[in-house]
């Protein structure tokens, strides 16, 4: 057992910026690859015509989660030391469809504005601004949003806790709903490409 | 080496033969099992996931900051930015992921011909028009990010790979947000 690196102090803070810097290469050139650096392609999940967005995020998710558990099985990843996201369930709920406006309008989230403004689009540099403005209005506001924010407070809980099923259960679940997914992502994608013809 | 100048020298003489014709994006499924991996050696290496709207807040506390430092210090979210970091808010670890997301970007879209000034809107808007709404999302976003403490990228898909619950109600939330309004957006898009 010895990963993660960092928490095993097997480099130091100033290195792990260096690491991040590369980490963040990867990241922004995946998602130019699949077409996440266009608006127009990210928008047009939302109609069912290119349903991209979809596959993508969901192929990472579960090939991400597959290697965690493959890891953490042969005892070369401590989980318990991965940063897990606590939740805040009425806080993430209400974020989240104000952000799923926000994206349908804007037409791309942060990480994919980033990527459309470095390859020249000027709508993702001008998302990228209201980011930053929507950010600051959040800063000067929060303390009358104080309260919200930290109420129905549940802790870092995962799936599996909460169904009170085993992880590997939980993981299989979310592989077999992945790939019927997909596939009911390939079938709408014909079918309202079919319909434009 | 050899292979970058061959591809260099053949793209070139492909940009010279049909006009700057961009390539395809790869399929979405091998761009998915990349990024998975990308993300895997976060949690293998630094044992966190990757992030967006985290880095542009601590982008926008160095900032005020600078220009304000007493309402920063005052205020609970600049504050908190600000105590976070060991010597200024812009050496944070998202910080310089997301300068490697648009170096990562660039050497995509470069090799693939895709760099290009444009402003990226449907056939029913004017560009003045997108750009208004471009500002308009990333303000609701930026706000929706900070409320739910992370964005599609700290949440759904870091958050999504741990599953945790809380990343699973964003994510949810978001596409359904997203569906209910894309009626009202029809224009600019489709």
């Amino acid at each position: 057992m010895n990963a993660p690196f960092y928490k095993f102090d097997l480099f130091s803070q100033d290195f792990s910026l260096l690491i991040a810097f590369v980490i963040g290469i990867g990241f922004g050139f995946f998602l130019e690859r699949g077409g996440l650096g266009s608006s127009t392609k990210l928008a047009a999940q939302f109609y069912f015509r290119d349903l991209t967005v979809f596959k993508v995020m969901f192929t990472a998710i579960i090939t991400a989660m597959l290697g965690l558990y493959w890891l953490s099985w042969f005892g070369f990843l401590d989980l318990t030391l991965v940063y897990v996201n606590p939740t805040y369930i009425l806080p993430q709920l209400l974020g989240g469809l104000i952000f799923g406006i926000g994206f349908v309008i804007g037409g791309l989230c942060p990480g994919t504005c980033l990527v459309s403004t470095s390859t020249g689009k000027i709508d993702g540099a001008f998302t990228l601004l209201g980011i930053f403005f929507g950010i600051f209005v959040f800063g000067e506001t929060v303390t009358f949003l104080y309260d919200f924010l930290y109420s129905t407070s549940a802790g870092q809980i995962t799936i599996p806790q909460l169904l009170n099923l085993p992880h590997s259960v939980v993981l299989l679940l979310i592989v077999v709903l992945a790939i019927s997914g997909f596939a009911g992502a390939e079938a709408l994608e014909k079918k309202y490409s079919a319909k434009e013809k | 080496m050899t292979s970058i100048v061959e591809r260099l020298s053949l793209s070139s003489t492909r940009r010279v033969a049909d006009e700057k014709k961009a390539q395809p994006y790869l399929n979405p499924y091998l761009a998915g099992i990349g990024l998975g991996i990308v993300l895997l050696l976060a949690f293998v290496v630094m044992g966190r996931g990757l992030g967006a709207s985290g880095g542009f807040t601590s982008m926008l506390t160095a900032g005020v900051n600078a220009v304000a430092p007493e309402h920063a210090a005052q205020n609970e979210m600049y504050s908190s930015y600000i105590a976070e970091s060991e010597q200024s808010p812009l050496t944070d670890w998202l910080v310089f992921e997301l300068i490697g997301v648009v170096f990562g970007g660039l050497i995509s879209a470069f090799f693939a011909g895709r760099i290009k000034k444009t402003v990226e809107r449907g056939p029913g808007i004017s560009s003045k028009g997108r750009l208004a709404l471009a500002f308009f999302g990333g303000t609701l976003m930026g706000f929706a990010a900070k409320m739910a403490r992370g964005c599609t990228s700290g949440q759904a898909l870091t958050g999504g790979a741990l599953m945790s619950v809380g990343s699973w109600i964003f994510m949810i939330a978001i596409f359904i947000g997203a569906y209910a309004f894309a009626y009202f957006m029809r224009r600019q898009w489709i």
